[in-house]
């Protein structure tokens, strides 16, 4: 219990300096927090849906083993303790005693067994929970998840959103892989977060209340949150303005984001957006053509100004991104890049046997999937017209006819953005891995394959050793940067925007929104 | 006069043949709608299937991204991975049983989705049409009166900007103007759930998110309605029984209002009956703009979703809509207009 205590503590005083407070400030109880979706969420049970807009609810109704402080350390949620064996094929959870579900019921090792089951034949994230072969529960309170391999990313894959706990006396009635469409899945949620489900109305509200019966004493602080569906962006922004809303997050209009930093009464930070690890990027269809010379896509990448694209387009509020890592992961090696050099581009191009013919080297087309980039990719067509390449703009009806082109690598540019999702393993490999090719949108949709890459990816999957980890991703991160199968650009601008006289201790971790906000506090 | 012998027709015999007549053309007019629906669910079903891609992408998307063995199952589960033609008799039939189907993206019946959302459409609708109608017409009999008069200009002008200026601007500049500069009405939704009360402490906090969609979305109707009523009530006025009226000594109120009014009614209501019938189509942006849980958004978002069965649910229940309101406004005609009753 101890260890518990201490950690918490720490946490906590980890989000109060986070958030810049001069003295400790003794968090308020009680209140109601109203907050903000920007969409519909599908569905509220974040083991077998994925997605930042179950995330938010998700991580208030359930719990999962882990929570992350803000160095990207593990700290104890519902396991109180967790032990990694010597071999790394055993992960030992030992459970909070005193946990129940929102219906009472105790929360035991059955549950985690049955979770694992759940999220194995329903997430679509198959490589956090692949290497575990079978959960044994040898006592109420202790669950062993025996894998096949090391697998230090199942680490984070307990945490945040990834790993939510769901009760098998309410899930488990029927088949397993049903679960994904289990009727309570959005109405009597029975949950065992924090905050249980009041109503969920569907285009209008998610209202959550406090579980009385929370296995952390003394919390959450809040009595009631109401997360309302506002789709629209610039009403969102009038009601952060107007104080409407206390505090929403994924704000990612350069415009609005700006304009709502001169507002006197709001924070706006990009902190808290390290986990989901939002990457946008150029890619290049590796497959055949001219892009599938290294120096071609080299030559393009040359050609294409990224510090344009974050200052004109983005208005300074994204950063920048050289790997497929995002820059607030502690495996992130930033790499050189390609800084504008139209001559070298032209040299590349001449090199690569693409001479300039009446006026031309090549003709490429370029997708895109929804409207947001559109800019974008104007100006890959504008920047590329000056190295003579032309680029035919292809915009798609829908996001299902963008991602048919890419999933079956009809394209030969487009833009494109991929969160991480915690671990390299989870969101990161399957954009290089050449197992992982043309598997609809979002897999290795460039048909890129490099023998090393897979290896090194091989070996980082398994290496429990962080240091040694991020060794091999550096290598990793090196190598795609060189060949480009993807040029990088910038992190989605994500911001959280909050009343800063309002609120205390706001989801600005490594989790963002995706992780209990027990802490927050109205001031 | 006809020749030949005819029937001697009583009163009460020709009103229930009139009665009879009635009945068959709706009953005609209803055959006739299920036919043209049908054939609307399958012109929809297969322009949904022609384009590429489906629902599993869009799931796939709302997660960040799935892996290619879930999105099989997804497929598999949904029937997604059948030939086209059993998909669409799969669904035609399920339809015939008046059973809607299941939503893909949302897990839940769409017909239960669609009742959700209907309450809250029909409010901000029929708030905005009725009051347009109302307010439209009493604009268009004060122009009509005096075509020049300043009044006149001054509608003609309001009702060519409610017309022409695009809603989800009006709708923003009403947000930053009465949100935010002056805030008098909350930004979005249709009510506020922290406030706590009895029945009239809601139906005012409804009242106040309604004022700014409604006006934004009874703009439109109002340049409709005002443009119309004048332009008949100006033709009516000319007509010669008005000049009968005039001259036999009645009052101005009297020949506009009892006379006049009643016969220049019948293009606003047909004109009424159409716009209302085109409730959700009217209403998706204005709700886009003020996150108004109704069906304009449950349309948006399913079209974009790819949500087949909600699409397809939703055009199923617009049209069932316009067939009503073409029934419901057929009815007011023949209220007004004694004409109408012999007709179709």
């Amino acid at each position: 219990m101890n260890k518990i205590v201490k950690s918490l503590a720490l946490a906590t005083a980890l989000t109060a300096s986070f958030a810049g407070f001069s003295q400790a400030e003794e968090p308020k109880k009680g209140g109601t927090l109203v907050t903000v979706l920007g969409s519909n969420p599908r569905n509220l049970n974040s083991s077998v849906q994925a997605g930042i807009v179950t995330g938010f609810p998700g991580a208030q109704l359930f719990a999962s083993p882990l929570r992350y402080d803000n160095d990207w350390t593990p700290q104890p949620y519902l396991a109180e303790s967790w032990d990694v064996s010597e071999d790394g094929l055993t992960v030992t959870l030992s459970l909070v005693k005193n946990a129940k579900f929102h219906d009472g019921v105790p929360i035991t090792s059955e549950d985690i067994a049955f979770s694992v089951d759940v999220i194995k034949a329903n997430h679509p994230f198959k490589s956090m929970f692949a290497p575990v072969e079978s959960v044994d529960t040898p006592d109420a309170h202790t669950a062993v998840l025996n894998l096949s391999k090391p697998h230090p990313a199942i680490l984070l894959a307990m945490s945040g959103q990834l790993m939510s706990i769901i009760p098998k006396h309410i899930y488990g009635d029927g088949e397993i892989a049903d679960v994904k469409a289990h009727p309570r899945n959005n109405e009597d949620v029975v949950g065992s977060g924090p905050f249980k489900l009041t109503e969920f109305k569907n285009g209008e509200h998610v209202i959550l209340e406090r579980f009385d019966d929370f296995f952390i004493e003394g919390r959450p602080y809040l009595d009631k949150i109401v997360m309302r569906i506002i789709t629209d962006p610039a009403a969102r922004a009038i009601a952060y303005e107007n104080g409407e809303l206390h505090m929403g997050a994924f704000e990612s209009l350069p415009r609005i984001i700006n304009r709502l930093k001169k507002v006197d009464s709001l924070t706006v930070t990009s902190d808290g957006y390290g986990a989901i690890g939002p990457i946008s990027w150029l890619a290049m269809n590796t497959a055949d053509g001219p892009l599938a010379d290294v120096r071609v896509r080299k030559a393009l990448a040359y050609a294409v100004d990224k510090d344009f694209i974050h200052k004109a387009l983005f208005q300074g509020t994204a950063s920048d991104s050289t790997t497929g890592i995002h820059p607030d992961s502690p495996f992130y090696t930033e790499q050189e890049g390609y800084a504008l050099d139209l001559e070298k581009s032209a040299a590349l191009l001449d090199e690569a046997g693409f001479p300039v013919k009446d006026g031309s080297r090549m003709s490429l087309t370029i997708d895109f999937g929804w409207p947001g980039v559109k800019a974008e990719v104007e100006y890959v067509k504008a920047a590329l017209k000056k190295v003579n390449v032309d680029v035919e703009v292809r915009a798609s009806a829908d996001f299902p006819t963008w991602a048919k082109k890419m999933g079956t690598g009809e394209f030969d540019l487009s833009w494109d953005t991929v969160f991480n999702w915690g671990d390299p393993v989870i969101g990161v490999h399957r954009t290089y891995d050449s197992t992982n090719i043309l598997k609809g949108v979002w897999s290795n949709t460039q048909s890129y394959s490099n023998a090393r890459v897979d290896e090194l990816m091989g070996m980082a999957a398994v290496e429990a050793d962080p240091a040694k980890r991020t060794a091999l991703y550096a290598e990793f991160q090196q190598i795609i940067a060189d060949e480009v199968p993807v040029y990088h650009v910038n992190t989605v601008p994500y911001h959280t925007i909050y009343n800063t006289e309002k609120i205390g201790n706001p989801p600005i971790g490594i989790w963002g929104t995706s992780t209990p906000i027990d802490q927050l506090y109205l001031k | 006069m006809r020749g030949g012998f005819v029937l001697p027709r009583t009163p009460l015999i020709q009103e229930k043949i009139h009665l009879v007549n009635s009945l068959q053309k709706i009953l005609m007019r209803l055959f006739y709608a299920v036919i043209l629906l049908i054939a609307v669910l399958v012109l929809n079903f297969s322009m949904m299937h022609l384009a590429p891609g489906d629902v599993a992408d869009t799931i796939s998307q709302s997660m960040g991204g799935a892996d290619e063995e879930l999105l099989t199952q997804i497929r598999a589960d949904y029937g997604l991975d059948q030939p086209f033609i059993v998909q669409l008799g799969t669904y035609i039939g399920n339809v015939l049983r008046f059973n809607l189907g299941y939503s893909f993206f949302y897990n839940k019946p769409v017909t239960a989705l669609i009742l959700e959302r209907l309450p809250a459409t029909l409010l901000l609708v029929f708030v905005a049409q009725i009051l347009a109608l109302f307010i439209g017409v009493i604009l268009g009999v004060i122009s009509a009166r005096k075509p020049n008069g300043i009044a006149s200009h001054f509608v003609t002008m309001l009702a060519l900007f409610g017309y022409s200026a695009p809603v989800f601007w009006t709708g923003i500049l009403l947000l930053i103007a009465f949100s935010l500069k002056v805030p008098i009405f909350p930004v979005a939704g249709m009510r506020d759930v922290t406030i706590e009360g009895g029945f009239w402490v809601h139906f005012i906090d409804v009242a106040r998110h309604m004022v700014l969609p409604v006006i934004t979305l009874g703009s439109i109707f109002l340049a409709l309605y005002s443009r119309l009523s004048r332009a008949t009530m100006m033709e009516v006025l000319g007509s010669d029984y008005v000049r009968t009226a005039k001259a036999k000594g009645l009052s101005e109120r009297e020949v506009v209002y009892k006379h006049a009014l009643k016969n220049s009614l019948s293009p606003v209501i047909t004109l009424a009956g159409l716009q209302f019938s085109a409730v959700i189509s009217g209403a998706v942006l204005v709700e886009a703009v003020f996150s108004w849980p109704g069906l304009g958004t449950l349309a948006f978002q399913s079209i974009i979703a790819r949500d087949t069965p909600t699409i397809l649910g939703i055009l199923f229940f617009s049209a069932l809509v316009v067939i009503v309101g073409n029934i419901l406004t057929d009815l007011a005609l023949r209220l007004v207009d004694p004409r109408m009753r012999g007709k179709g």
